[in-house]
Order: C-alpha cells, then structure tokens, then sequence
C-alpha cells in the first residue's frame, strides 16, 4: 500500500481542506472508503475517488452526479480526462454509489458542471503530476523536463515515452501533490473542454443494454405495484382483496400506511395497499382488481378549477410585500401616460419521465441494498436512515441510468416504498410505478397565478412594475402550512428581475398546497418566464414599439450585478443573446401570411437565454414551425452536448405550453396517461437552431434548465404576432388552439 | 401455459399466462430488459418490438398472440438497425437514452418498408414514439444519415 494510503481521514480534510468542492483530493483510508484501497499487489493507481488507473491502461472513471440525458457522464469524465492528459479510448465511466465521500451527489440545479468542473479537473491534473513525477524518477530528471500526452509521459529532452500503464506501480507510491502546487491547463490547451464529445454511453443506449432502474434484476426479488389514495394524503379506510389475490402469478397483498417525513426534510410515502407478484403485469393486475374504499382526508374538494379563480383573485388584491421595492409604483401609474395591466396562470405539471418512478430494494435485517433511478442519492440514503432505523453506513444506494429525472427522481418516496415492501416481505423487490401513478401521484410543478400591471411615459418608457404572484410552495412538501412562496422561488425569475425601472414592487399572495409540490425542470422559472415575457411583450405592443428593442430598453445601461453571487450578472451578455438570436431569426423581415414570430429572454441558473418561435397559425391551429435559441453557459464544457440539451429544452418547453395540464376534480388528478397528458410527438417538431455563445473564460453556468422557461412565453409572443391573439393562460390545447 | 418464444432468433420456453402482455413476457420472464415499459397503453412506443416484421407495441398484445412468430427486439441485429445504430451515434442522438429502444426499433420497420423516407414519412411513422428528452430533430436527421450509409457501402 502506498504511505498517501496510510494517511487517516482528518488528516486529510487538513492537508487539503475541502477546497475542491467538498471532495476530499486524496483516498482517503477511512473504514467506508475500503472499496477503494487497492490490494497490496498494486495493479492500479488510484490517486483519488474518481481515477482508477489499470496497468493496461485502461482508466476508470469515477461519475458522482446521476446520469438522467443531460449527458454528465461524459461531461464531467470529459473534464477529469483532459486534465490528466488521458486519450480518450482508455476512459471508461463507472456510477458512484450514494456517498457524502464524492461531495453533494444531489443532481438538481443545473450545477453538476458549475460546481464540479474545477474539482474534477484538479482530479485529473494531480493524477497527471504524479505520473510525470513518476515518470521522472525513472529517468532521473526534473519533473520541468516532463510532458503528459494522450497517455504518455514523454521526456522533452530525449523524446522517450513511457506508456501512462507503465507507470501505475510508481505512482502508486507517490505523495499526493499539494493543492496549491496543482496546475491546471490554459483554456486555449482544452483537448477535450469546449470540444465535442459523444456520450460515453452510447453503445448500451443504442444496444438495450444499459441499466435503468426498471431493469435491475436481483435473484429471487419480487415485483410490486401500490394502488395509492387517489386523493393526495388519504388513507385506506378498509379494502377487499379476494379478486386480487386471485390473478396468477400474486403472492401478497398488504396495506402500507403513509409514512410521514419530518418537518424540513425528507419526502416519506404516501402509503396505500401493496400487491406483491412474481412478476410486474401480475402486480398491475392484482393492483386493478383491488376493491378500496379511501378515507380522503382534507384534500377531498381540492378542485384545480376552483383553485385558479381563488388565485386568480387573490393576485388582484395586495399581497404579502417581497423585499427589493424601488420607488413607489402607486405614484408611477398615477403619474402615467398609460398603464397595461394582465393576469398570467400556468396549470400544475407533471414531469413523466418516460422510465416511470420505480426501486428495487433488499432489506436485510441489519442492512439495506437499494438499486434505483434517483437524482439524490444521498438524501435518499439518510431517509432510508431514518424511517427503517439502520445506520446509515449499513445503506448502500447504488445509482441506475434514470430514464429522464426531470425534478421528478429528486425525491425518492419510491425508494422509501421499495424498502417498506422488502422489510416485510423479507425478500428483495423491485416497486413499478404505472404510468398512472406517475401522472397521478407526483410532486407536482405548482399552478400559478400572476398579475402584472407596468406604466409607461409619453415616449413608451416604462416607469413602474408591478407584480403580484400566487402558487404553492414547494417547501409545502416539507413544511406543511408553508402558504407562500420561498425566497428560493422567489429569486427564479422574481426578485432577481433584470430590468431597470425606477418603480418596482413585487407582491405574493397566499396559496395553499393540495397536491404534493416538487421541482420541474427551471421550476418557478417556467412561470415567471412566462409571465414577465409576455407582459412585455404587452407593454411594447402599447408602447408601439418592437419587443426586441423593448427589452434592450428594459435592460438599461450595461451593468453588472454582484451581489453575494460567485457568479455575477451581466446585462451586456444578457442583451448580446438577445439580439444574436433576433439576428439569427431575421427579426424585423416580412413573414408569410399567418405566420409570426416572439422573442423571449430569461436568466435562470446563471446563464442568458434568449429564444425566437416562430409559428403559423392556420384555422385557428397553431403549428410552431421554428426555435432558435443562443444560450451563454460560460466555458461551454461539452458542445453538441449543450446543444442537445437546448433542442430537448425546446421540445419541453413545447409540451407544456402546448398541451401541458394536471388538473384535479374532487381532489383527484383527472389525467391518466399520455392520451389525456399530452407530449410533443416528432410530427409537432419545429426546426430547432441552437447557438452557443463563446465564453470560454467565464466559469460555467447552468445547460439542463435555462432552455426551457422561454418557450412558452416566445410561442404565444409569436402567436400574438401572427393573429393578434394573446394567450394569457396556458396550455394552448385548452383554448382549441393545437 | 407452457410456450416457445422466438426472440431474435433464439427460442425462449416459458410457462406464462397468457394473457399477459408480450412485454412483460419479454421483460420479466425472459429476461431482456432493453425492450422498455413506457405507458402499458399503446401511446409512448417504447415498447416497439417487430412480430414477423411487423412494428408491434408489446405492451398491447397479449403473449399467446406471439406464439409461433418470430419476435425482434433491441437485442437483436439487422442491416437496417445497424445502420441506423451507426447513425444514432453519429448523431450523437440519445439523451437519457430510454426511449432510444423504442425510436431505433421503429425507424428500423420504417427502413425495412421505405428505402428512401421523406420527412413526411418519418414523422408518420415516429409520432407514435415519445421521446420526453425531445431528441426528435436528431433522430429524423439520423434516419437519413442511415440511409446514407445505407447507399454508401453499395
């Protein structure tokens, strides 16, 4: 073993701090970390938790961050391997298992990149150092006199190369370096950042064999399917299961009560009567064929409908006061020359992933194995902690592919009821969701209502801004009697407005949780996208002026905002996608008849978005014919990956200003399936051009989210354009439009 | 009841219900998991399996119906998907990669009947398919780089 192997824990975190994201530079030797100490014969070099060098070159990988289409994977293998001077055909990718270990393996955010590329990068570049010193040694010269190079070592006085393979042993027995003497590349050095890079996984996706949670197969486990209360939050009151019992192939059939998270953390289960078969169809059937009788419980008469008036209402009063006001908006509209004034509503949404919620999981009296699709690991290891009353360290939560996360595999009650089942059943079992469950029981993007009201001056100025906004808070989900919006909603869109008016006020009104509230791909910002979009959208229209120029207004001279940020806001990179994109769409030039086009702009998880949708509207029908959408991420990690991600941003952007809509009737979720939650299919499909703006010296901003909250407020912009029609409520399926 | 099921060329003898849905057949009790469970109802195609080379949802018919037919799924290997395979990584198609099984298996009975699809072919024959990533663009453009290569190695 080598002596950086020998060092113990905290020793470690005071050797190298936590400086690189939380995650502890070296191995460390602490009892958990034992999986990855190499045997005494040392066949690889592991100079850290993320690279596993083979004696036949071969590198592993290590991926902390779980793998749901945003291509992390390979973006963050990408950034470790360029460092390390590493040729790519070497690198394979492995998941991690949930573990503080790796630093927060919480996949939500759009940050994977932002906050893990440097720590990465100094992974790999360490390794590199050590293999050159290695290669040194051997050759009895100064390490100056070294290069790494596509998996080589190579000495620049001589020209000799040693093959990176070659070297594990010496390595092996290296110090660490330490992390102030850690160089990292010059961005113009990129071999593999801010090229393009295909997906490490390619071959499984396009093969069937790679391994999403549905697809965990365990020797002996069972399959089980949870009929739950169709109202959120009730409970069983009594069922019959004599027809259940009866379809082949069903073992078992139990209740399962709710099981409640503690207040500020966690997401429980909702509970409800289990059927346990040898087989997934079985478990569906059985679950059919159960006669239940619910006790609803307070969210009986919870009815969407009714709820949009109530918010729709309540936005037009005074709400609670959001700190940030400028001026006084009272005296702006008196003064004005005109006032507009509108109100906004996006319906709840649910993510659908296209693999469904599921877990497999093993609970073996003194510990836990779960293999399961989920976005937070961790979390969900620290709830199974909790609610089975094993130590943590006995929980192992091995992260699958998940097919499509969406927000929706943040939150692991599927796990939490893959362990219930196990425990009494006392064999491993995998729990399917039907596609009905998912529609009907998820943590539900929150309906929203907003009222806008702005003023203008003679020369279309915009003197004030007012904006009330109502819809129920995602901290409901932890914190019952959470009524209003967080100050981390709020600042999606709200608080951190970007435009220059004097007057400025913002209002939230109350509104009550009936559903389960989760995040959704950009959350809060699909809706204040939307809104502050197309109002002013409306107040150019009154001001007689073109919206492209109208935002450039709004956003005032060039300005940087700081605040506590590490990543500051930059209006002149907010104005630049604007008016890239409105060039690329050629803004301003004659459409056919029938057709138009909106802009819209929007700042989310530090990065500039800027969207044109053109659409054609026909007997009423609208068909969105184009997108063009520029994003500045900064350094652009993975290009085509960046696009790909913004092409997907446009589809479900489209899905639900098009078609998206939970709505609920006695408390229940009226949508079943994708007949009545309808996606964009590839015959609705526009043309999508992505531009990425070249920013390689800025740090990294989000990619998975900024995409999504322009398209809807862009295509009824567009549609306004076409017609003259304003779309104030959303999705256009309701107003007979698709 | 005790069947053979003909899986890419393999015969797979199973004792199943038969009204159980070839997917599950498939999934569960043979083993292959690359065909995908999407809605249970027919609408996402991630279930896309050929029957005697006719594009079926899985999901849709019941196993018995599939006895004595020859069953092709993701695992299995033809000219057309293999261009195609060839294509979608081109392309760099997949996101998540889930529904991929589904796109490839039917743009492969899509190739086997139109050599040479227009676009207007393409979005008939794939809308049946939902791809939530929205990789659509990147998958139409890869059925016409199949055909290319298609052509190119004639």
């Amino acid at each position: 073993m080598s002596s950086i192997q020998k060092i113990d824990r905290r020793d470690f975190v005071k050797l190298f701090g936590l400086a690189s994201g939380g995650i502890i530079l070296g191995c460390s030797v602490a009892s958990d970390n034992k999986d990855f100490i190499p045997s005494t014969q040392i066949e690889s070099f592991n100079p850290n938790l993320f690279i596993h060098l083979q004696k036949n070159g071969n590198v592993t990988l290590i991926a902390s961050r779980s793998e749901m289409g945003q291509g992390i994977r390979t973006s963050l293998a990408s950034a470790i391997a360029d460092e390390l001077e590493a040729d790519w055909q070497y690198v394979s990718v492995e998941q991690a298992i949930g573990h503080e270990k790796y630093g927060n393996q919480n996949t939500d955010g759009s940050r994977s990149v932002r906050t893990r590329l440097a720590p990465m990068r100094k992974m790999g570049a360490t390794a590199k150092m050590m293999l050159i010193t290695a290669a040194a040694k051997k050759w009895n010269v100064a390490e100056t006199a070294c290069k790494a190079e596509n998996h080589f070592v190579i000495n620049k006085n001589t020209n000799e190369q040693i093959f990176f393979g070659d070297l594990v042993a010496a390595a092996a027995n290296l110090p660490i370096p330490k992390e102030k003497n850690i160089q990292l590349k010059k961005v113009e050095d990129f071999k593999y950042i801010g090229k393009t890079l295909k997906s490490v996984d390619l071959k499984d996706f396009t093969h069937g064999t790679a391994t999403y949670g549905i697809d965990v197969r365990i020797p002996n486990m069972k399959f089980a399917a949870i009929a739950r209360s169709p109202v959120t939050f009730g409970a069983v009151k009594t069922f019959n299961k004599d027809k259940a019992e009866k379809v082949a192939g069903v073992e078992a059939i139990f209740e399962m009560p709710r099981l409640v998270p503690p207040t500020g953390k966690f997401f429980g289960m909702l509970g409800g009567v289990a059927v346990i078969a040898n087989n997934t169809w079985a478990a569906f059937q059985g679950k059919l064929d159960l006669d239940i009788e619910w006790n609803k419980g307070p969210n009986e008469n919870f009815d969407s409908d009714a709820f949009k008036e109530i918010l729709t209402k309540k936005v037009q009063e005074t709400g609670k006061l959001v700190p940030g006001v400028r001026g006084d908006v009272s005296t702006a509209f008196d003064a004005a020359a005109k006032t507009v004034e509108a109100t906004y509503h996006v319906p709840f949404l649910a993510h659908a992933p296209m693999e469904v919620p599921n877990a497999t999981a093993w609970f073996q009296g003194d510990k836990i194995e779960v293999w399961a699709p989920v976005q937070d690991p961790q979390t969900a290891r620290s709830e199974l902690a909790h609610f089975f009353e094993i130590p943590v360290e006995n929980i192992t939560v091995n992260v699958t592919f998940l097919g499509g996360g969406f927000g929706r595999k943040s939150k692991s009650d599927f796990v939490v009821e893959a362990v219930a089942i196990s425990k009494k059943i006392k064999a491993p079992v995998q729990v399917v969701w039907t596609r009905e469950d998912d529609i009907q029981h998820s943590f539900y993007h929150a309906t929203s209502a907003q009222f806008l009201k702005g003023s203008m001056d003679n020369n279309g100025k915009v003197t004030g801004w007012l904006q009330r906004v109502g819809f129920p808070s995602i901290v409901s989900s932890f914190k019952p009697l959470s009524d209003y919006g967080s100050g981390f909603e709020l600042n999606q869109g709200f608080t951190n407005n970007p435009y220059a008016i004097e007057n400025f006020r913002l209002e939230n009104a109350k509104a009550e949780a009936h559903l389960r509230i989760g995040w959704m791909r950009s959350v809060v910002h699909i809706h204040s996208g939307f809104g502050i979009n197309s109002f002013v959208d409306e107040l150019a229209f009154a001001a007689q002026k073109d919206p492209v120029q109208f935002h450039l207004d709004l956003l005032g001279k060039d300005r940087i905002i700081q605040g506590k940020s590490k990543f500051p806001f930059n209006s002149k990179r907010f104005k630049n996608v604007l008016t890239t994109t409105a060039k690329m769409a050629n803004w301003g030039e004659k459409l056919p008849e029938g057709h138009g086009l909106g802009i819209a702009i929007h700042y989310s998880f530090y990065s500039y978005v800027a969207t044109v949708v053109e659409v054609s509207v026909l007997d009423k029908k609208v068909k969105v014919e184009n997108i063009w959408t520029t994003i500045d991420c900064g350094l652009a990690l993975n290009k085509d990956n960046i696009k790909n991600q913004l092409e997907g941003a446009a589809i479900f952007g489209m899905s639900l200003a098009l078609y998206g809509k939970i709505s609920t009737k006695d408390g229940a979720v009226a949508q079943n399936n994708f007949f009545d939650y309808q996606m964009t299919r590839m015959k609705d499909a526009p043309k999508i051009h992505i531009n990425i703006v070249d920013a390689m010296h800025e740090p990294p901003t989000g990619v998975g989210e900024p995409g999504v909250p322009v398209i809807a407020p862009a295509i009824c912009n567009a549609i306004f354009n076409a017609t003259g029609e304003r779309v104030r409520s959303l999705p256009l399926s309701d107003l007979g439009m698709v | 009841m005790n069947i053979n099921l003909s899986i890419n060329g393999n015969t797979h003898a199973v004792q199943v219900q038969e009204d159980m849905p070839l997917l599950w057949a498939i999934r569960d009790i043979v083993g292959l998991t690359g065909t995908k469970f999407g809605c249970g109802v027919s609408q996402c195609g991630a279930c896309s399996v050929l029957i005697d080379g006719k594009l079926t949802k899985s999901c849709s018919i019941p196993v018995s119906d599939a006895v004595e037919k020859e069953i092709f799924t993701i695992e299995g290997s033809s000219e057309n998907l293999e261009f195609l395979r060839q294509a979608w990584t081109e392309g760099n198609v997949p996101q998540c990669g889930y529904c991929q099984s589904g796109q490839l298996i039917a743009a492969t009975s899509l190739l086997d009947s139109i050599e040479k699809p227009t676009d207007t072919d393409i979005d008939e024959a794939m809308s049946a398919n939902i791809c939530r990533c929205g990789t659509y663009t990147r998958i139409k453009k890869a059925i016409h780089t199949a055909v290319q290569l298609k052509n190119e190695t004639r």
